[in-house]
Order: C-alpha cells, then structure tokens, then sequence
C-alpha cells in the first residue's frame, strides 16, 4: 500500500543533487544547502558534528543505553532474514543490511522508539501532560484587570514564577508542575506515569518538601490551615471507604477460581450474576424499608385466617403466607398510623389524618411511589451502565485488525492453571490458523449452487423453530385458559381440599419450564445442521432464537394474568387477583430454579459421568455461557413483573440467585471443562447488559404501567381498594395537596399540562431526536480526521525514511572519502 | 521508607495507595506473599531483593509464558537480571489490576512483548510473541509460511508510518481499540 520509493543510490536524480523523490525544490532548498554543505566540508568535521548529534541524543537515554553494541547490529541483520519478501515490503524496512553502527544508534534514540522505556522521556512527556493540565486548571483573568499598557501572555498567566532557564532540569520542572496541581489531579498524574514506585515515590517527597517550604513560608489564616486539613481528612476518609467496599465484595476467592481455571468467559456469567444479586438487594432495601417495615410495625385490623403452617407454603406460596406482609393483599389502605377504631372502615385513600398526629404515613401512595421510583433508579442504572459498556467494546473506526488485535490481547492473564494454559495456547493457534485460511480464501467465491443451499438450509431451521415456538405459545394458551375454566367450575370444591387446588396451580409453571428447558436444545439440534459464516453470528443467532421463546412465553402469561385473571377474578373465587398473581409469581421463580437445579444435575453431572464410564471419553461438558446468561434474565424479569404484586419477592429472587450461584460453581469446577470456542467477553456482557435492559426491564416497566393504569384494583383488599385504577391514587393526593395549600395548585397543574399532554412529550422526543443527530455528525466529522492524520502520518514516516537514508549515505561517502585519502596517502 | 521489619508502616501504606492503583488490602496481601519468598535472614532488610527464580513460582505466574519478560520489565536491579524489590512487586500487581487505566496497561504490555529491549516490535519480537502465545508444543505452532503471512498482516494493519516496526504509539493505537484486552491483562494476587 505504500507508494514504491526508490532508495537506489546510483539513480541519477539522486547522484546529481540530492533532490527529493518528491521533487519539490523550493521548499527543500535549505535542506539541500545543508547536504551540500556536509559533502564539500572535510571529512573530519561532518564526522564530528554526526558525533555530536549522536552524543546529544545518547546524553539524553544514558538512563537506560540500549543494546547498541556490534552483537546488537548482528541481530537486526538476522532479523531482516526473516522479513517478508513481498517486492514493495523490503523497500519499506528501514532495517538495511550494512547500516552503520551510528545510523543504528540514532535510530535506537529516536522518540517513537525511547518514549516505551526511557525515564527521561516518560518524565519529559508527563511534564508536557502536566503543564497542559495545569493551564486548563488555571482561571483565566479577566482583560480588564490589566492595565492597557501592559500585555501579559494571557496564556502564561501565573506560570512568570517559573524560571524558563535551559538548564532547569525537566524533572524539577515536572515537581514544579505537580505542585501547582490541585490535589486530586496530582495524585491521578502520579498514579498514571509509568515508572516504578521507586522513582515516583522520590518524584512525591520532592513535591511534599516543595509544598512544606512554601506552606512554611506563608502565614497561613486559621480558615486557609482547617481548610488544609479538612482536605487530608476528606482524602483518608474516603481512601478508607474505598478499601472497606472492597472488602464488602463477596465471592472473591471463589470467582479467582474460576478465572483461573476456565479463563474471562465462563468469570462473565458469575459476575452478571452479581450484578443481578446487587440490583435486587437495591430493590429489597427500598421496598423493605418504605413498604414491609411500616406496615410490620402497624399490622391491619382486620381479622385474618391464620392458617397453620404446613411445609406446602414453600412450594406453592400460598395458604399461610397469602395473608402476610409477603403480598399485596395484606397492604392497607388508609395512613398510618390508625388513629380510631371506628373512623377509616371503608373510606378510601382520601382520609388524611387531621388529628394530632406527628407520624402520619399515607399507605396507597407509598406503595404507588416506591414501586414507581424503584424502578425509575433501577433503570436509570442500568441504562448507565449498559452506556459505558457499550463504550467500551464499540469503537469508531473499527477497521480490520482482527488478526492485530487477537495476537495483542487474546492472551488471558488471568488464568493460571496448566491444563488450561495449554488448552487456551491450543485455543490461539486454531483461531490464528483459521483466520488466516480466512483471509487467503477470501477471494475464492462460493458458487450460487452452494450459497443457494446454505440459504435454504438456513430458512428451514428458521421455520422449525418459528414453528416451535409458536406451537409451544399456543399450547401455553390453551393450557392456562383450560386451568382457568377448571378454576371457575370447582372453586367450591377447591375450598374444602385446598391441596388439590395448590397442585393443579402448580401444573403451569411445571409446564413453561419444561419448554424453557427443551425448546433450547432443539434449537441447538437444528443449528448443528446449518452452516455459519463465523463463530459469533452463529452466538447471536441462538441468543435471538432463545430470546424469542421466553418473551412469547412471558408475553402469553401476561396475557392470562391481566387480560384473564384480573378482570374475572370473581369468578374463580378470589377476593383479591393482586395477591393470586404474585403468589403465581412466586411459584413460577420457584420452579424455574428447581428446573436450573435439574439441569444442571442432568446436564452437567450426569453427562459428565456418563461420557467418562461409558463412552470413555476424556472430554468434559462446555458450560453454555449464553444460554444460562438467559436463564438469568429470564428469571430477574419474573421478580421485576411480581414487585407490584408482592414487595417481598426480590428477598426470593436473592436467595435463589445465592443458591444458583453456589450450585453453577461447585458444577463447573467438578464437571465443565474450558470453553474451546473464542468467547469475547465484552462483546457478550454488553449484549447481555442491555438485553437485561431493554426486553426484561422496559417489558416489566410496561406490564407494571398498564396494570396501574387501566386495570381495575380489587374491592376488598390491598391499598388501592375502592379507587377505579391504582393511578388515581396520585392523583388524589394531589387534589387534597391543593385542597389544604393553594400554592401549591402550581404543582397539580404543571401535572395536568405537562405529564398528561401528548404535546408536550412530543417536543421532548423531537429535541431528544435533534442532539443524536447533532452527535451523529459529531462522529462522521472525527472519522474523517482519523483518517486524515493516518495519512499524515504516512507521510511523515516517509520523511524519517528518507531522512535515515540520506544520513546513512552522506556517511558512507564520508568513508569512502576518507579511505581515499589513506590508499592515497600510503600509495604517495 | 521502604519496608521496615514484617510490618508495613502506616506512612508507606498510604503512600503506596496514593501511588497505585491498589486498595490496602490488596498491598498487605501483596506483602504478606512477598515476605514469604524472603530467606528468613532477610525478612528484616529493607529493600531485599528476591531473585527472579523464586518470583516464578508463584503460582499466579508458573504457568505463564511470558514470567521471564514480566520479572524484567518490572525490575529496577542495576544487574538486569530480573529480581524484584517489594516496590518492584507492587508495581506488577498495580499495573495488573482491576483499576490501572488502559495507557498504563498497554505501556507495560508493549515492554512485555518487546523482546530485545529496542522500544519497538520488529519481525522478530512479533515471531516470539506468537510462539510464546501457541505454547512450546510441536503441532501447536505455526508453520513458517503461515508465520511470515501472519506478522506481515499485522505490520500492514498496525503499522501506519510504514517503517517496517510497531512503536508504542501504534500499539496503544490497535490496543485502544480492542475491548478485550482491559479484561484480559490482569492478575489478581
């Protein structure tokens, strides 16, 4: 790709004056005059002022003299052997065979080759990055504190202490800089310089003396010194903090296991799960405190049917427990706390306590709130997170470097076991070779015959599973509308043995899991048969099949809950739907684990033994990283649908992804083996990051909405009995706001025209539209100049060439010359 | 300054922290494994020195091919021969965790990877990186020809003043825009 430049030396142009390849005289005319000036002076003086030029830049990396000796040019000779031998390539090398040992040692001294390990320079460039950051930390003066007379530099302002004397050594230039630095910026420059403690620890002391001197020096005033120490306070406060949340982190030594043994990819799904655990602590902690505590310390009056605890409750969530803090349906509906008896029975949520009363905690619009803000905070989060992840593993510019990039990072540092050294070294070597069969096959088309096949292959596995799911969705439908109608006909029946009941409601999620279970192996089954073009598409492919199976299944149980449930509920019996649908809920996370727990027994352990007694195999189950990730997923979606329904079921959902994570661990350590695909770690987390956002999250944010919004409460229990939608609960305790303070009517109408007027939602998605295509440009104009200054950059390594060239010739000149003059001085 | 006796004093676990990228519990554990491969006459010395056999038998470190590089480049003994003060040994463990920003990160890469100490990856250097990557094993390496295909597709992709070597800015260039690698080069003690 380089433009062929021709380094002959006896080229004519080249013996008649030098003149660039590039053949633009005027503007290399100075540059010419000092060529020409070198080869009509003697010998002996153009030997010295390369001796010079060469000493000056030695003088400057006598910190760390590379290997310069005759040993070191016998090596650059054996390496250029080795170079390719494509006919433009050789051109380019700037390592020629019979470089003098000078031109070599100017080379080796050149910036672009000494900034990795030279401290003189590493101290040079942080002391440019320092005095960068020091003028954009600087608060620029005002024009008109400077009498018009005099014209400081605006830009040095503050800098005149400095002394621009040549001979200040930039080390105490860079102390200088440092502490001028305030604190934090000074500690995130030391952090950063890559030299070794050593070195930065005497860097420190020079600036912490510097520092004392001056403090000294000055007469502090007894704010500026508590101000001084309140800022070291601060600092050791939160370097402690620091070290105590890591101390928090649970797990650590297990997940070191594992990233030893089985390397970043199998560490991504234990760390998802962490994540998960972490969200619905946050999740327990809000409801816990402003929903479960309150009511627990003020329990409601009405007589409940306490029924004795038998062990079933575990399993269905039901009986003893559907009349507990645990569900919807024990929630109150007035504020807490009672102040009577007998006032309050029936009223509904407009009851504000007018007596004295220093506590008063209104119950409806707690829970309205508390479920509308956690999951507001909730999103918020994620949609962080899932936007520096996304930065993370998305460049601009991604060109095709894949070969570049898989030699410079493919290596896993982390692990640390032999067996999966050498598995991972293996894993290398066969992405290494296939890449490069790749790219050498790449021009080698595949006729239509073949490519027509694979797309026909590719559409009848399409269809097989389209089918399936679609099958398994109707069969779910009919399946729920079956238990429904048995519920209506026998609910009577159902009163006088209710285990019967409890095991018929347990058939559904029996059943959903069974398919969430199957469905995916059958895909797997198909997807043997077709052929991918890489490896990642054929990830992404089962990841989207697999996806769309457990959103049609959540979307048909929504379905039945909401669209048949709620409004029937009557009919089947219940007093109140919410609490039947929460504990639905839990009954469905509770099998969804015992069905992980079986899986992981057949699939894993037993397949394990299996293969290694019967089929005398050696090879061990892979752990499905992607497919369990979905489990996960699938799971938090549940808990995130049953929250409205029943404020206690994040706890469930914790306990339950402690015990997974106990059981995949203790699994994958006995029975799994490393994964011998390539895995790309931050690729998938992202994926799997905003897979938790946008289907789980955004779907339960809108099942969550709809029901408060248009489905009618229950009469007879939970907080927002009596009222047509829950919603109305908020809009109730903003008429009595305006009621009791007419100032405050400014609120309840910025409600009406801002949150309910579609206009207004408009205008803000159609800025909101406006800045990403602003940033879209953003991006297209920096493309642009990346590949500018690539080219620039081109272009100046064609200057170092040619100049390294033109030095290593006028030097040979030099000896020829001078072995001249002695052949001519022993011949006289 | 430096290590007093057993026990790291206060003023130099601060100063450690403030210097690296380590949290206090990771440098008292860093201290706590580095004192145990003292001989027990130099457990009370101030900057000992442990040579670079004993630092390849941790067990973070045994199976890794590139123990020999890492033990270099880290050192700051005037012999070069690879052996490692506890500074030394902090260091390592600051600029392979969890929080070192991806300049440093990618700086002590490029060292790691340049074989020959020459501030640039030549044919040479990228010939035993890719070795050292697919292991000592006859049948897991490349052949020649697929060697020589191989380095000059990562010159032409990374190579972009065209002089025949990657530098260290060209590294950092390749490196900052390949997500794995952050995840990838980190070792935790």
């Amino acid at each position: 790709m380089a433009r062929n430049v021709n380094f002959d030396l006896s080229h004519p142009l080249m013996e008649a004056g030098l003149e660039s390849p590039a053949d633009e005289e005027g503007v290399h005319d100075s540059f010419q005059q000092l060529i020409a000036e070198h080869a009509d002076n003697g010998a002996a003086s153009s030997a010295l002022e390369l001796q010079q030029l060469q000493s000056d830049l030695v003088e400057e990396s006598q910190d760390n003299i590379p290997l310069c000796g005759p040993e070191h040019e016998h090596r650059r000779q054996g390496a250029s052997d080795l170079e390719c031998d494509g006919g433009e390539r050789e051109m380019d090398q700037i390592q020629g065979e019979g470089w003098s040992s000078d031109t070599l040692k100017i080379l080796s001294s050149m910036p672009s080759r000494t900034i990795g390990r030279n401290r003189g320079a590493i101290i040079s460039q942080y002391c440019n990055k320092t005095l960068k950051l020091r003028r954009r930390r600087q608060t620029r003066p005002s024009i008109r504190d400077f009498s018009p007379s005099s014209r400081p530099s605006i830009r040095s302002y503050g800098m005149e202490g400095d002394t621009i004397d040549a001979e200040v050594s930039k080390r105490e230039r860079l102390v200088n800089n440092l502490q001028n630095l305030p604190v934090s910026d000074r500690v995130r420059m030391l952090r950063g310089m890559p030299l070794s403690v050593a070195e930065k620890k005497e860097i420190r002391n020079l600036v912490m003396q510097k520092e004392k001197r001056i403090l000294s020096n000055k007469r502090l005033s007894c704010y500026s010194q508590l101000k001084y120490y309140i800022i070291i306070a601060a600092r050791k406060s939160w370097y402690s903090w620091l070290s105590f949340l890591h101390s928090l982190q649970p797990w650590q030594t297990l997940l070191k296991r594992v990233s030893g043994r089985f390397g970043t990819g199998v560490l991504s799904y234990f760390l998802f799960l962490k994540t998960l655990v972490f969200f619905n602590v946050f999740l327990f902690l809000v409801t816990g405190a402003f929903l479960v505590l309150p009511q627990a310390v003020h329990p409601p009056d009405e007589a409940t049917e306490t029924r004795s605890f038998s062990g079933l409750e575990l399993l269905t969530g039901a009986g003893s427990f559907s009349h507990t803090v645990m569900y919807y349906g024990y929630y109150t509906n007035y504020t807490l706390p009672r102040s009577s008896r007998g006032e309050g029975r029936g009223q509904n949520a407009s009851a504000l306590s007018s007596d004295s009363q220093q506590f008063s905690y209104n119950m409806p619009l707690a829970y309205f709130f508390t479920i509308g803000m956690a999951f507001f905070i909730t999103c918020i989060i994620l949609v962080y997170s899932m936007s520096k992840t996304f930065g993370r593993s998305f460049r601009i510019n991604k060109s095709n470097s894949i070969l570049t990039m898989k030699t410079f990072s493919s290596w896993d540092f982390k692990v640390i076991k032999k067996k999966s050294v050498q598995i991972m070294s293996e894993n290398i070597c066969t992405q290494l070779k296939e890449l490069l069969a790749e790219l050498t096959q790449k021009n080698t088309k595949s006729t239509f015959c073949k490519r027509f096949c694979r797309q026909m292959v590719h559409g009848v596995a399409w269809t097989i599973c389209i089918a399936s799911t679609t099958g398994c969705m109707a069969g779910v439908y009919y399946f729920s509308e079956f238990i429904h109608k048995d519920l209506q006909q026998n609910y009577r029946k159902f009163e006088v043995y209710p285990l019967m009941k409890e095991a018929r409601l347990l058939s559904l999620p029996t059943v959903v899991s069974l398919i969430n279970l199957l469905l995916p192996a059958l895909f797997n089954v198909v997807a043997w048969m077709e052929i991918y073009e890489s490896p990642s598409v054929f990830a992404y492919v089962a990841i989207g099949r697999n996806l769309m199976l457990k959103t049609s299944m959540l979307g048909v149980l929504c379905f039945h809950w909401l669209g048949r449930v709620a409004p029937e509920y009557k009919s089947i019996g219940l007093t109140c739907w919410e609490s039947f649908v929460g504990e639905e809920l839990y009954r469905f996370l509770l099998m969804d684990f015992i069905f992980t727990l079986l899986d992981t027994l057949f699939g894993e352990l037993l397949w394990r033994l299996f293969s290694e007694k019967v089929l005398k195999k050696k090879r061990k189950p892979v752990f499905d990283i992607a497919r369990n990730v979905l489990d996960l997923i699938y799971g938090q979606t549940l808990a995130w649908l049953g929250v409205l329904f029943s404020p206690l079921l994040p706890a469930v959902q914790i306990l339950k992804l402690f015990l997974v994570f106990y059981i995949k661990m203790s699994s994958v350590m006995m029975n799994c083996q490393a994964p011998r695909k390539p895995y790309r770690a931050s690729q998938m987390t992202t994926i799997f990051i905003t897979l938790l956002c946008i289907p789980s999250l955004l779907g339960a944010s809108v099942c969550v909405t709809y029901t408060m919004w248009s489905i009618t409460p229950s009469t007879s229990c939970g907080p927002f009995r009596g009222l047509s939608t829950m919603f109305k609960a908020g809009k109730h305790w903003m008429k009595i706001l305006e009621k009791d303070n007419p100032k405050l009517s400014v609120l309840s109408k910025a409600h009406t025209y801002f949150v309910e007027n579609p206009f207004f939602l408009f205008v803000g998605a159609g800025i909101f539209l406006i800045v990403i295509y602003f940033h879209s440009q953003v991006v297209d104009g920096q493309r642009k100049i990346i590949s500018l200054l690539q080219d620039q950059i081109q272009n100046e390594g064609e200057d170092k060439k040619f100049l390294i060239n033109q030095l290593q010739s006028v030097h040979k000149q030099k000896q020829d010359a001078g072995k001249r003059l002695k052949s001519q001085d022993s011949t006289c | 300054m430096g290590t007093t006796a057993s026990q790291l004093s206060k003023e130099s676990l601060s100063e450690y922290q403030e210097l690296t990228f380590l949290t206090k519990q990771e440098i008292l554990l860093a201290h706590k494994r580095f004192t145990e491969l003292l001989e027990k006459h130099e457990k009370d010395q101030i900057d000992a020195r442990v040579p670079m056999g004993k630092i390849i038998t941790l067990p973070e470190l045994k199976s890794n091919p590139f123990k020999e590089r890492i033990c270099r480049v880290f050192s700051t003994s005037e012999q070069k021969d690879g052996s490692l003060t506890f500074e030394d040994f902090l260091d390592l463990l600051s600029a392979f965790s969890d929080s070192a920003t991806l300049e440093i990160k990618s700086h002590y890469a490029f060292r790691i990877f340049d074989f020959d100490d020459d501030g640039t990856l030549d044919c040479a250097d990228l010939e035993k990186l890719v070795n050292c990557l697919t292991g000592e094993t006859n049948d897991a390496k490349l052949s020649s020809t697929e060697m020589k295909q191989l380095i000059s597709n990562i010159l032409e992709e990374s190579d972009i003043d065209k002089d025949g070597t990657v530098n260290l800015s060209e590294f950092q260039h390749v490196i900052s825009r390949s997500p794995d690698f952050v995840s990838s080069f980190k070792i935790v003690l």
